[in-house]
């Protein structure tokens, strides 16, 4: 799918644009991969015994894929709502970041910060990415719109594969149950990779993936976090580096 | 018998609690922060740069964390298989020039094919 050029009639009304980012969804491998992911922790909330009201829940009121596996995982392992909760804010850190990246592409100077909550809400990776994608296919004052119906679809599609992967999870073998659980790193980290441009972001990746292991041998609670700040800080200090030279 | 599937649906209410203090609660945290303190900074700020780099950082964390520690009916997985599966796949996504549809079935044919073959 293509957007309408930026001086478009096409552009013109917040109604218009919020159908082109929802509209927008269906033009994206990554949608599939949500698809995919969101299957895979449906399934995973069955067999951890989770209603299927709570795995809707988790899945428009949490909207984020890891720290939901995180949550069904260790609160599914017997751990403490403390524990589980610590977890799950760790895991969380990184919408922060995000929130605050997407932001400024939104902003324009008459913009409110209550319009843009919803947008907050919405921000995951998958958002996170898109938006980089998109926007700038969108003008300005028509962008909050246009991520308000792309979260919403989003959302959707996030919602349709929780309830169809909670009740295929009921019917699947265990091996084809791991198959469906494996895909949420698969589709992570293939989403995320091919969307490292940067070399401090390629550098993020790779060393957060071999640094979690060693991390994970402190037993420190928090080893999610340990690794992300050291693989990520040294990430950018050779983006720096490379700068200067 | 109607009411029996409502209350299957539904769950137990402890259950739903637990959800918003530790699922919602800690997420909408974090993204209300970044919406709160985010307002000043500008996109190609070194601050943001180092940002995003962590959260990248994070999220590779999350991927190893699911197959270091696996979750589920894929602890059922032996690790050198879960690890070549990952592996496999992203030969698969580097050689189709980052064909994410690509990793993603050559992973799975190679974790299934493993566990075939194993018995």
């Amino acid at each position: 799918m293509t957007l309408p050029p930026l001086d478009s009639q096409q552009w013109n009304g917040a109604i218009r644009a919020f159908g082109w980012g929802l509209r927008a969804t269906s033009a994206t491998i990554l949608s599939m991969v949500l698809f995919v992911t969101f299957i895979g922790i449906g399934a995973l909330a069955h067999d951890t015994h989770f209603s299927m009201l709570w795995a809707i829940l988790s899945t428009v009121l949490v909207w984020a894929g890891p720290a939901q596996i995180i949550l069904v995982t260790t609160l599914g392992s017997g751990q403490t709502i403390v524990q589980s909760a610590i977890a799950v804010t760790m895991s969380a850190i990184r919408l922060f970041p995000m929130v605050v990246a997407v932001m400024p592409l939104l902003r324009t100077p008459a913009t409110k910060r209550r319009q843009l909550v919803l947008v907050a809400h919405f921000t995951a990776v998958t958002l996170w990415v898109e938006c980089y994608r998109f926007l700038p296919h969108v003008p300005r004052e028509r962008r909050i719109a246009f991520v308000h119906g792309l979260g919403t679809g989003l959302i959707t599609i996030g919602l349709v594969a929780t309830i169809i992967g909670y009740l295929l999870a009921a019917n699947l073998s265990q091996t084809f149950g791991a198959a469906v659980l494996l895909l949420t790193p698969l589709a992570f980290l293939f989403s995320t990779a091919r969307n490292s441009r940067e070399l401090a972001d390629v550098l993020a990746l790779a060393l957060g993936l071999v640094f979690y292991p060693v991390a994970a041998l402190l037993n420190s609670g928090v080893d999610i976090l340990v690794s992300g700040v050291a693989a990520g800080t040294i990430a950018f200090g050779v983006h720096k580096w490379r700068q200067r030279t | 018998m109607a009411a029996a599937h409502v209350s299957d649906f539904i769950g137990d209410w402890h259950t739903l609690a637990v959800l918003l203090v530790a699922g919602v609660i800690p997420n909408q945290i974090w993204r209300m922060l970044g919406l709160w303190l985010g307002g000043g900074l500008d996109e190609g700020s070194d601050l943001l740069v180092w940002v995003k780099a962590v959260a990248t950082a994070i999220l590779a964390g999350v991927i190893a964390q699911i197959l270091v520690h696996p979750p589920g009916a894929l602890a059922s997985v032996p690790w050198f298989l879960r690890y070549g599966a990952l592996a496999a796949g992203f030969a698969a996504f580097m050689a189709t020039q980052r064909s994410i549809f690509a990793g993603v079935v050559c992973g799975e044919v190679v974790m299934l094919a493993g566990k075939w073959w194993l018995g």
